[in-house]
């Protein structure tokens, strides 16, 4: 699978944008890429191992928590893209 | 720094009284050369926060997906975003710090008072990771409609 890495993760990648890895599933997949760039994984996962939620894993088209989330199969071919949110908004406290 | 086309820029100031008075959001399209994010264009998006347009906004990252998709074929990629303020100054506010992840790219804000775009200003999501991120001010220089055409 090709894993599509987002511009602010880039300098942990070797500065690529995308990379190919093995793997069946989804989580296999984004294990190789970590295993491959360990300085990936604080970004992509908490302290206790789970996907951090700000960070979304898209598999072609379809967001993988609406699917089988980590163990979401997966087949040659197929693209996962790593897109962390962009959001935000006005609150009453503005920043000085 | 953020180098902009002055195009681009009127067209997002002019998304954000569009949506007025709700929030405006999008994505700058262009190239990172060395600590300049130029942005050639930018791409609409819509506000999935239907539930608090007016103080909040998302990108769908099926749009961005697609936006970069596009960008791709182009030789581009995401060098920032942007979104307004209506009633509100054009700085960020703790939310927009808080629900910030791209570092290294620019994160532009436009006033929005009573319907007219006010002060624009850009900023950088500086720093390695949620423990250190943190904006900082940066310029905007813009490029004239006449520059702009030439330089490509």
């Amino acid at each position: 699978m090709k894993i599509h890495i987002p511009t602010p993760l880039r300098p942990y990648a070797e500065k690529k944008d995308v990379v190919e890895v093995a793997g069946s599933t989804a989580g296999q997949g984004l294990a190789a890429l970590t295993s491959r760039y360990p300085d990936l994984r604080r970004h992509l996962y908490t302290d206790d191992g789970k996907l951090r939620a700000f960070v979304n894993f898209y598999l072609n088209d379809e967001d993988i928590r609406y699917l089988q989330q980590e163990n979401t199969p997966v087949k040659e071919g197929d693209n996962l893209s790593i897109v962390p949110s962009i959001a935000g908004g006005v609150t009453l406290q503005i920043a000085e | 720094m953020l180098r902009i086309p002055q195009s681009a820029l009127e067209d997002l100031r002019r998304h954000g009284e569009e949506t007025y008075p709700n929030e405006c959001c999008g994505v700058l399209l262009g190239r990172l050369e060395g600590e300049v994010r130029r942005a050639s264009s930018i791409a609409r998006c819509g506000n999935t926060r239907s539930d608090s347009p007016q103080n909040r906004y998302n990108i769908d990252p099926k749009e961005l997906i697609r936006t970069q998709r596009e960008a791709r074929e182009r030789g581009e990629d995401v060098v920032g975003f942007y979104h307004s303020h209506p009633d509100h100054p054009a700085r960020w506010s703790a939310t927009d710090l808080a629900e910030a992840h791209w570092t290294g790219c620019s994160y532009v804000i436009t006033a929005v008072e009573g319907g007219l775009a006010g002060r624009t200003c850009s900023f950088e999501l500086a720093g390695t990771g949620e423990e250190d991120k943190r904006f900082l001010d940066e310029e905007i220089e813009v490029v004239p409609a006449a520059a702009s055409i030439e330089s490509r």
